[in-house]
């Protein structure tokens, strides 16, 4: 599906985490992902999987290592350039993290935050290209009619398709998802999966997603990372991925196996 | 309680009951000495007379006071005690707001800092509305003006409460999103933070806009505008058809306005 | 403001509908006209005049100064009218309360099914609760004379209006479960009361009697400026006098009973709940 080209559009090197109260987040990490890729990074809660999203955009600072996006490293980025990269990268969250009482026009349209000087936040002034352009992002997930409802007046599923829209609004060369179908039903979860799946295909988008579920990670993945106790214990396409290696990912026993 | 071994009822067990015991009796206890020692629980011999004056004045107000047009009457003074309470319950909603971010725990990362700020909240609300309306008395005059400051001082400590309460309870996620989109830590507040908390603010505003509507009706006691002014001198010049008219307008006044203002309230949440 | 800036293609759907026009928000904008006018409205009936208190502002700081050396001399003074405030407090909310918690069965619309009875009650609560305390003062001030008992008996109605109110939702949304199980074993109207609604609503009774005691004794210490007794008496000698390192004082001691009064009363609440 995806021909691995030779620049990569996320690489980890060497990435560490250690929380304040001495938690450890990731140890160690190697990580190389390739534009087009639809990787999902599976693992039980508390493993490390959101701490690796979460670091990617450097919404939690990593303790030693270096995370480069698209070549740029986003560990060293300071200010705006951290910020102009951050605009690159959109991002899902697994309770859709909408301002409930906006509508979904304006909900849709802070992704485009990071094209604005802040001044222009102050007032609140989008400009009509860009309210084009998120009305343009509703209609790819199919919510165009709701564009002046209220969020919270819209179901779950319906809420975290705009919240894709809102990433999409972006524009990004990357969307993470973190958990984004933890808090839906398994009906609207597909949905919102396929949707994900059609960005990816269609746009080309580079997505890493992290998931619960195993059946859903072989169904819609290109490649599964498997993380435990902060460690990268599997890294390889979903083929490769057999029950032995995913009952080892979920369970404990200690063979590292990294998938061709 | 456990079932016993026998078909007899099992007494009744008692941990936790005496601490029960002991504290209503020590309530009751509480009452009975706040009547000891009470020195003149005598009342005036002539307070059935008087109550019943009241009560008569009450029954047959004194309708011509409703609207006389020289700016004493009982319209212009209940619009005036409005908007007392409305300028002042407006001005301390925006003073609040710096307040209410300073007093909000998990803005800062000393913990002193917000107690700082709840404690000084709390030593505002203890001023009494009355001393300060006096304090402003002083500095600007016998006014309505006086009486908007009085009341927009004492609202400070309440709803930057109620403010940083929103604050603090505050999820966010919205936020969040925006930091990930590439936003400023500006951006965040100004398109999540305010949004998710604007509701919350306008509502705890018009629930104090209730109380600074009572508050105004009782500041003329002391010189500062409103309903008060007419009322007292009513008072004290036993005019009673008049306080009647008076205390109708009061309960109307405030009935209105708790009626509007729990409608909206209604509407926003 | 400029565009994307990186070279990501992204195709648009085909034939993009136009973003359509926004409903006009009319609620939005009457409210926005609504305060803006009764913010204008208020600052002329008020005439809110900043430059006279930014002139005079040293007027107010001079106040704040002298309150800021409190005149520790006079706690002496202090002490006696301060146990009457509380002992006020405390008869008012006795009273009050006492006569809350029948009246709030009353005026329950799942206790009493008269509808006009409830309607009728509930009406009087409210006309009752519209009332500022400090006017109720100044009135019972009039009828039974200078002293105590003209503040105990506004405290009493005060904390009768707002227990009453808060007991009678309390008793309102009850379980109902236990009302039906004993009127289908034949209980008549008071025993119901008695087994199946007040051991619902015990706790709630205590806590709210609790609350207004809290807010009594803030209350009280203004009662006495009109003449109901407490230390008012002495906050109305000292404002008159402009004595504020007095005034300061009180307020200072005042602030102290509260906090100590919150807190008895909140552990009183978890020892009886």
């Amino acid at each position: 599906m995806t021909v691995a080209q030779k620049e990569p559009i996320i690489q980890f090197t060497q990435v560490n985490k250690v929380y304040e109260n001495g938690t450890v987040g990731l140890k160690d990490i190697d990580l190389t992902i390739y534009p087009g890729e639809f990787v999902v990074v599976i693992g039980l809660s508390g493993a490390g999987k959101s701490t690796l999203m979460r670091s990617v955009n450097r919404l939690h600072d990593i303790t030693s290592g270096d995370i480069q996006i698209g070549g740029r490293s986003i560990t060293q980025a300071k200010g705006k350039e951290l910020l102009s990269m951050r605009r690159e990268i959109g991002m899902i969250f697994q309770n859709f993290n909408l301002v409930k009482r906006a509508t979904v026009l304006r909900n849709v349209l802070t992704g485009r935050v990071g094209y604005y000087p802040t001044w222009k936040m102050l007032l609140g002034m989008f400009s009509a290209a860009d309210k084009q352009k998120a009305y343009e992002s509703l209609q790819r997930v199919e919510l165009a009619d709701k564009v002046y409802a209220r969020a919270d007046e819209l179901s779950g599923g319906q809420q975290q398709r705009v919240s894709i829209a809102r990433a999409l609004t972006q524009e990004p060369r990357i969307i993470l998802a973190d958990e984004p179908i933890a808090s839906l039903d398994p009906q609207t979860t597909h949905r919102v999966m396929d949707d994900l799946k059609k960005i990816n295909e269609e746009l080309g988008i580079t997505v890493l997603i992290n998931l619960h579920s195993v059946e859903l990670a072989k169904e819609y993945g290109s490649r599964i990372v498997g993380i435990r106790a902060g460690h990268k214990v599997f890294d390889g396409p979903v083929a490769s991925a057999d029950d032995e290696t995913i009952a080892a990912i979920y369970s404990g026993a200690d063979t590292e196996k990294v998938g061709a | 309680m456990e079932l016993s071994e026998t078909h007899k009822l099992p007494a009744r067990t008692h941990t936790g009951a005496w601490r029960r015991w002991v504290a209503g009796g020590l309530l009751v206890a509480v009452v009975l000495w706040a009547f000891t020692g009470m020195p003149a629980l005598a009342i005036k011999p002539n307070a059935q007379r008087i109550g019943g004056a009241i009560i008569a004045g009450i029954f047959h107000p004194d309708w011509s006071y409703v609207y006389t047009g020289d700016g004493e009457d009982l319209v212009s003074t209940l619009l005036q005690t409005v908007a007392i309470a409305f300028a002042g319950t407006f001005i301390s909603a925006i003073v609040s707001l710096p307040f209410a971010f300073w007093a909000a725990r998990g803005k800062h990362k000393f913990w002193l800092v917000s107690r700082s700020g709840k404690f000084l909240l709390t030593a505002i609300r203890t001023f009494p509305e009355i001393v300060l309306a006096l304090m402003f008395i002083k500095a600007v005059g016998p006014s309505a003006f006086a009486g908007v400051l009085a009341v927009g001082f004492h609202s400070v400590g309440m709803l930057a409460k109620l403010f940083s309460e929103a604050i603090e309870n505050l999820d966010n996620g919205a936020g969040e999103a925006v930091t990930a989109a590439g936003g400023t830590h500006l951006d965040t507040t100004m398109l999540a933070t305010i949004p998710q908390l604007l509701p919350e603010f306008v509502s705890n505003t018009l629930y104090r806009f209730e109380l600074a509507i009572r508050s105004a009706s009782i500041l003329g006691i002391v010189g500062a505008g409103g309903v008060g002014t007419p009322l007292i001198f009513a008072i004290s010049s036993r005019a009673w058809s008049r306080v009647g008219i008076i205390l109708l307008g009061i309960v109307i006044m405030v009935t209105l306005v708790d009626f509007i203002s729990g409608t909206v309230r209604k509407r926003l949440v | 403001m400029e565009m994307s800036e990186h070279t990501q293609p992204r195709p648009t759907p085909p034939a993009a509908p136009q973003l359509p026009k926004k409903p006009f928000a009319w609620e939005r904008l009457a409210v926005t006209v609504l305060m803006i006018g009764g913010l204008v409205w208020s600052g002329v009936e008020t005439q809110v005049n900043v430059g006279q208190f930014v002139a005079n502002f040293g007027q107010f700081t001079q106040i704040l100064a002298e309150m800021c050396r409190p005149d520790w001399s006079y706690v002496s003074y202090v002490v006696a009218p301060l146990i009457e405030t509380i002992k006020m407090a405390v008869i008012g909310t006795a009273i009050g309360a006492g006569i809350a918690f029948p009246y709030a069965f009353l005026v329950s619309r799942n206790v009493v099914t008269n509808r006009f009875v409830t309607g009728l009650f509930r009406f009087i609560l409210n006309i009752i609760r519209t009332i500022p305390d400090l006017l109720l003062a100044a009135l019972f001030v009039a009828v039974v004379g200078i002293g105590p008992v003209a503040g105990i008996i506004t405290l009493a109605i005060f904390t009768f209006g707002m227990v009453g109110k808060l007991f009678f939702e309390a008793v309102e949304t009850i379980d109902e479960g236990p009302i039906e199980a004993l009127r289908a074993a034949g209980a008549n109207q008071w025993e119901i009361v008695r087994y199946a609604v007040v051991p619902q609503v015990m706790g709630f009774f205590v806590s709210y009697t609790l609350y207004a005691f809290e807010i009594n004794v803030r209350a009280s210490t203004v009662l006495g400026y009109v003449g109901a007794g407490g230390i008012g008496v002495f906050l109305q000698q000292n404002l008159g006098q402009f004595r504020y390192d007095r005034v300061s004082l009180m307020v200072l001691v005042i602030f102290a009973v509260v906090l100590v009064i919150d807190y008895v009363s909140s552990k009183t609440r978890e020892a009886l709940l």
